[in-house]
């Protein structure tokens, strides 16, 4: 069953179309990967689902659970079971890993979600979600307290970043946890290893989706640089 | 009821723990407006107050190698609308003692009172004082609270000091501070104060770092809405080899307020190096949109932000 329905949406900055009349659809359950080099629109699109200040589309529409979003905020999108990990999540000071673990949902018990993304919960729910973690450290917790809100579609835009290779499986397992839990997953990523435990991927160029379907043909058809547009690491026609 | 219990009933209800005027082996000095009201001490810890026309005046030593093993808690207050009260506070640690202590100051009622503080701190060679000051202000905003402080850290010393200010409206606040540390000497000072309505803020630091390898942080918190004012003076003078300083001011500011941040880094010593970064503006929009993204609204967002800065 369709959960979310991104219909023909355009998104211009400036004079150029970062989004042009984009489409594509993600199923309930489903883990959607989103391909594409640097600069090709993908952030952009997580920012134009979850909301963003700035992110809302010129042409087009968004429509969630079969509601029309376009004009929600952020945290009426969320109250629909929307939300979102940051490339780079941001630091709060004075806030536990605890309370924000806890922030939406008192009763959660956060060990759990804590050593879910591979930390340790006696070493980590006391600490501040501040600078004293290092990027690493705090893009887990950051997918720790994605996991418990137990979202319908979660958005994780390049979860794999600042994570070292040894650790992707547990990012593998995270993403598997949210589909074990009934989310989907619009997830931004470069890593194939990650892309193939998708159930459906999207190459996007250009502003457009240029292949759509099994994680492996995507990512085969992206590593052999068939897209007439953007042949090299860094899209140059947006 | 008698002004002790009217005291340490305002006291309870700010979150304080009333037992510990009954535990022998917690020292502490109540006073209300310029009426000493308990006082207890410990070995090692010698106290010599006395009343004054306008407050209190008290001599605090803590014996060369004492440890003080309980915090020292010192509570100050003005229970009436209106009213002066001056203390004078004269504390020594003596070589390489050491004590907590916390200062709960309460002034419930204000509509037109003044709270002021001038103290003498001396931190004996290898000795370490830590200093917690909290404030329990009313709604009335009628309080004028100016803490002064001169603190000398001999070498080896450690000094850290902490003023919290973000219950009730501060009203009136001008904080001066200053610290000369001697080699090897360490100085933390931190203030953090939620100002509403036309409370007035201004908090002034300076940390002088005279000796050898000594080390100081600054660190200012500072919340403001409606139409609050708040300056925030951080000066550091960075004036022997190996000295590190650093000035961190964060200010927050909503609907018509104005914050300040004066930051004032002075190198004498080549070898020395003195740091600071200063942060002014609305909530960071990022932090907002995270935490909306996690389902608060826009105003529990600021509330989860400002209170984490102000913790």
């Amino acid at each position: 069953m369709l959960l979310i329905e991104i219909k023909g949406i355009t998104f211009q900055a400036g004079d150029k179309n970062i989004l042009d009349d984009f489409s594509m659809t993600i199923e309930n359950s489903e883990v959607h990967a989103l391909l594409g080099t640097n600069g090709t629109g993908k952030s952009t699109l997580a920012y134009l689902v979850m909301g963003c200040e700035g992110y809302r589309p010129t042409a087009g529409e968004i429509v969630f659970d079969g509601k029309m979003i376009n004009d929600l905020k952020i945290h009426e999108r969320a109250s629909l079971g929307i939300t979102m990990a940051w490339q780079e999540p941001v630091r709060f000071e004075g806030i536990s890993v605890r309370d924000y673990l806890t922030l939406n949902n008192k009763d959660i018990n956060p060990a759990h979600y804590i050593e879910m993304v591979g930390l340790h919960s006696e070493l980590y729910l006391h600490r501040m979600v501040d600078k004293s973690l290092s990027g690493g450290e705090r893009k887990r917790i950051e997918l720790a307290s994605i996991l418990a809100l137990h979202p319908k579609l979660a958005i994780l835009d390049e979860p794999d970043s600042g994570i070292d290779m040894l650790s992707t499986q547990d990012i593998v397992n995270v993403i598997n946890a949210f589909k074990e839990h009934g989310s989907s997953v619009l997830l931004i990523t470069h890593r194939e290893e990650i892309v193939i435990i998708a159930d459906k991927a999207s190459q996007i160029c250009n502003g457009k989706v240029v292949c759509s379907g099994s994680p492996a043909k995507v990512a085969e058809y992206y590593k052999s640089r068939k897209c007439l547009v953007c042949s090299g690491e860094v899209c140059a026609y947006v | 009821m008698s002004e002790l219990n009217a005291l340490m009933k305002v006291f309870g209800e700010a979150g304080g723990d009333k037992a510990i005027l009954e535990n022998n082996e917690i020292a502490h000095l109540v006073a209300s407006g310029h009426k000493l009201l308990s006082m207890n001490s410990v070995a090692g810890f010698e106290v010599d107050a006395k009343e004054t026309r306008t407050g209190i005046s008290a001599k605090v030593t803590v014996k060369e190698g004492i440890k003080i093993k309980n915090p020292v808690h010192l509570c100050f207050g003005v229970l009436h609308k209106k009213g002066t009260q001056k203390i004078k506070m004269d504390v020594r640690l003596e070589k390489n003692a050491s004590a907590h202590f916390i200062a709960h100051c309460i002034f419930p009622n204000a509509e037109k009172v003044r709270h002021i503080m001038d103290a003498v701190v001396e931190i004996g060679e290898g000795a370490e004082m830590r200093y917690s000051e909290t404030h329990y202000h009313g709604l009335y905003g009628g309080i004028e609270v100016v803490p002064k402080a001169v603190v000398r850290i001999a070498n080896n010393g450690r000094y850290f000091a902490d003023f919290t200010l973000t219950t009730g409206r501060v009203g009136t606040l001008d904080i001066d501070y200053s610290v000369e540390a001697g080699e090897n000497a360490v100085t933390e000072l931190t203030a953090r104060v939620f100002g509403h309505a036309n409370d007035d803020i201004k908090i002034k630091e300076r940390v002088a770092l005279k000796g050898k390898n000594s080390r100081s942080i600054i660190k200012s918190r500072v919340a403001i809405e409606d139409d609050a004012h708040a300056e925030v003076t951080g000066i550091t003078e960075g004036n022997a080899e190996g000295a590190r300083g650093h000035v961190d001011c964060m200010e927050i500011v909503k609907d018509r307020a104005v914050a300040k941040a004066v930051p004032i880094v002075n190198v004498t010593n080549p070898l020395a190096k003195v740091t600071h970064e200063a942060a002014i503006g609305s909530v960071d929009k990022r932090q907002m949109e995270t935490l909306m993204a996690h389902g608060l609204t826009p105003e529990e967002a600021v509330d989860v932000i400002v209170k984490g800065i102000l913790k």
